[in-house]
């Protein structure tokens, strides 16, 4: 059995209009509708633009928002229906990492004091040095000085103070974490050292992540499984390896197309598909696909009826009626609704340019060398062959040349 | 000549009232010519927005103190009057900024933001306005735009803001284009849309674009030439095949190893750089990137390393001990440190 289930879950947030009476005008369908399996020990990750829901499902596993209808199954328990007291409790089994560090940090608490708070909540450690001992085990883990439990937020980097919010959620000794945008407000640099601590976290502990995040490229790097989400439903659900060798959902096509890759070479030699408009307001999501208003090969059937997640293969989940047709090229992409920006050039020539850059570039050296020689040469001259070293000077420029 | 020449541009913020100073930006030099992207790169911190600033001339005058030159077609624009520097705003030189939201007014409908520039640098008035700002943002891709003009802000989406700010932008065919993180707020799909503009925009009209940006992504599909910039200098400069191909300061060799690829195989640890922005010495008393490099050695600690000429033309690198993994490169003889600050070293 899986250690977190989710079935069927939605979060539909109610719009209330008027002064004196709160009439509900309508529903907000940030989630809609998900099912999903995490193994314990495996990373799922959940990735989907600004607005798609992703976060709101990860504030509904937790119960941080209240769930419309669905189950959340952590080992055996549906949260979902769990009284408010148990849940409290369930919940040092299940701990959050938050996108801000030092927002989701008490400026006025220090390090010792926020991090021991929810161990005497929930009745870890006989008193506060049992507490303490613990807590310096775990600041040594994530990488943290244990003068550490003295300081304030205010005192640490950004790469720290997400450092902290980790060992705050460990000390529970959590069954499942989840990560908010872990590393989405760090610098490049420091995003590196927090994948690599959560990536070793995970070995060491056994510990399972779901990781919430709008950025493919480090969720396919930390994730087992990565489920695509569009206005408030999966899309598509694969092995985070063939997720981008080959991923099967049109919207998935065009997100994978659409991140950049630090890699001029590679930028160059790949068609890329440019989705026209804009997410549609999940207060009105659009009738049978969600998708359908933006989707290249949409089709009279998608307006109709929503398709549902099935399993097509690879261990890939999609929901997308038409996906065999489209792998197989029956259906064509439709150039009206989207811009397929073709290769500036193929591969081939893209690294035969390379090599002719770096030959060009190797020559350029030598030449310069030479120079530089001549040059030395004929400094030690006497200076009556002045004329003469100006000449060969010019003799060798046109060599260059 | 080029069409935008910086020079040993240097921005120093605080000094008075006794408060310490400090230096954003510590002599970055870089050119733009017509037609051309060049990017500027780097961490938060590093002085990629505050140089944006200081050549639209949109610092605060008091408590900042420029060094150097920027010409804009041979005028020094950090030595031009407020007035100058209004009539070349918008019409010669025109920004983007990050944020689509705050950089309009959000009780003004987008129309009049846009007819207002029409008006200030091409003297257009009344219908003839209206017609050209809907002719603009049809340009940029925004469908109905006859509608969109009465709009306000808030009624519009991100993408559709900062395509709105970029038809401000081009509305007077400004010659030099800056985009101060212009994806930055932006979801991946609609990054590439914005991106695909800009690189028709720089094409057909042959706009100069200055790019600055933390994304390496963005750089490697857009930029010309490539500036990445660390503690407030240039530590690397060259095409941007070069410096993805061959990066030779450790710094933007670390950044390239350090991020995930969307394309690389999956299982390998990330290879991050030690430390953070914070763990730097003063590029007086040595290279300021000195303390989380893995190259380094007691030499990087005698004065500020130069920006020196390596094998590949235009090429350039601040570094005592550059990366060198291609073969022809490594059979140079190391460049000269030309300390031209006192060189003391301090441990």
């Amino acid at each position: 059995m899986s250690l977190l289930e989710l079935n069927d879950v939605k979060v539909h947030f109610p719009i209330k209009r008027g002064v004196f009476f709160d009439r509900t005008v309508g529903h907000v369908y940030a989630v809609d509708g998900i099912s999903l399996k995490v193994e314990a020990g495996e990373t799922y990750g959940l990735v989907g633009e600004s607005g798609c829901g992703k976060t709101t499902l990860g504030r509904a596993v937790l119960r941080l928002v209240d769930i419309t209808s669905g189950e959340v199954v952590l080992d055996g328990t549906d949260l979902a229906s769990l009284p408010d007291k148990e849940m409290r409790s369930m919940r040092r089994r299940l701990q959050m990492v938050f996108q801000d560090p030092l927002g989701s940090l008490n400026p006025r608490q220090n390090i010792e004091s926020i991090l021991s708070e929810g161990m005497a909540a929930h009745g870890i450690g006989a008193n506060q040095e049992e507490r303490r001992e613990k807590i310096r085990a775990i600041l040594a883990k994530v990488g943290l000085p244990s003068n550490a439990l003295s300081r304030y937020p205010h005192e640490f980097s950004g790469g720290q103070r997400q450092r902290i919010g980790i060992a705050r959620a460990l000390v529970l000794e959590p069954d499942v974490i989840i990560c908010d945008e872990p590393v989405s407000a760090l610098d490049v640099s420091i995003q590196a050292q927090v994948v690599n601590l959560l990536d070793e976290l995970q070995e060491e502990l056994g510990l399972t992540y779901v990781v919430i995040a709008h950025d493919l490229a480090v969720v396919r790097h930390i994730s087992d499984v990565i489920g695509v989400m569009y206005l408030g439903s999966l899309v598509e659900e694969a092995p985070s390896d063939s997720l981008y060798a080959e991923p099967k959902h049109p919207y998935t096509k065009a997100l994978m197309s659409a991140v950049p890759i630090p890699d001029p070479v590679v930028e160059e030699a790949r068609e890329r598909i440019l989705l026209t408009g804009d997410l549609p307001s999940p207060a009105n999501p659009p009738s049978g696909c969600r998708f359908h208003t933006r989707c290249p090969w949409a089709q009279p059937k998608c307006k109709e009826e929503r398709p549902q997640l099935r399993e097509v293969g690879d261990g890939h989940r999609v929901a997308c009626h038409f996906v065999e047709d489209i792998e197989s090229g029956v259906l064509q992409i439709g150039t009206d609704r989207a811009a397929v920006v073709p290769a500036a050039r193929t591969e081939d020539a893209g690294i035969e340019a390379a090599a002719a850059k770096a030959a060009e570039a190797a020559e350029a050296a030598e030449d310069k060398a030479v120079e530089e020689k001549s040059a030395s040469v004929e400094a030690t001259d006497s200076e009556a062959a002045e004329t003469d070293s100006t000449e060969s000077a010019k003799d060798s420029t046109a060599q260059g040349a | 000549m080029a069409l935008l020449s910086v020079d040993e541009l240097s921005v120093t913020f605080g000094g008075v009232h006794g408060r310490k100073e400090s230096t954003a930006v510590d002599g970055v030099s870089f050119d733009v010519d017509q037609g051309q992207v060049v990017g500027l790169v780097g961490e938060s911190g590093c002085g990629k927005s505050v140089t944006s600033l200081a050549l639209m001339g949109l610092l605060p005058g008091k408590g900042v103190k420029l060094g150097g030159r920027a010409d804009f077609d041979g005028n020094n624009l950090l030595t031009m009057s407020q007035r100058e520097l209004r009539e070349m705003r918008g019409k010669e030189i025109a920004m983007i900024f990050q944020d689509p939201l705050s950089s309009l007014n959000p009780v003004v409908p987008i129309g009049v933001q846009v007819t207002e520039i029409l008006q200030r640098h091409r003297g257009l008035k009344g219908e003839p306005a209206r017609k050209e700002a809907a002719h603009l943002l049809d340009r940029v891709g925004i469908p109905d735009p006859t509608r969109r003009l009465k709009e306000y802000p808030h009624q519009l989406s991100g993408g559709m803001r900062q395509r709105a700010l970029i038809a401000m932008a081009v509305a007077c065919a400004p010659r030099l284009l800056i985009a101060d993180e212009p994806t930055t707020a932006l979801d991946v799909t609609i990054q590439a849309q914005i991106l695909e503009l800009l690189k028709e925009l720089v094409d057909e009209e042959g706009t100069a674009l200055l790019m600055i940006t933390h994304d390496l992504g963005v750089v490697a599909g857009l930029c010309d030439q490539v500036n990445v910039l660390y503690a407030g200098k240039v530590v690397e400069s060259a095409d941007r095949h070069e410096l993805f191909a061959h990066p030779m300061h450790p710094y933007a060799h670390g950044l390239l190893e350090s991020i995930p690829r969307l394309d690389a195989p999956r299982g390998e640890p990330l290879k991050p750089i030690r430390g953070s922005i914070n763990d730097r010495i003063a590029w007086a008393d040595g290279c300021a990137f000195a303390p989380r490099c893995d190259y380094y050695t007691i030499e990087c600690l005698t004065g500020t390393p130069a920006l020196t000429v390596p094998a590949a033309a235009g090429h350039q690198v601040r570094c005592v001990n550059p990366v060198r993994e291609p073969v022809e490169i490594a059979t140079l003889e190391t460049p000269d440190v030309t300390a031209t600050a006192h060189g003391g070293t301090s441990a």
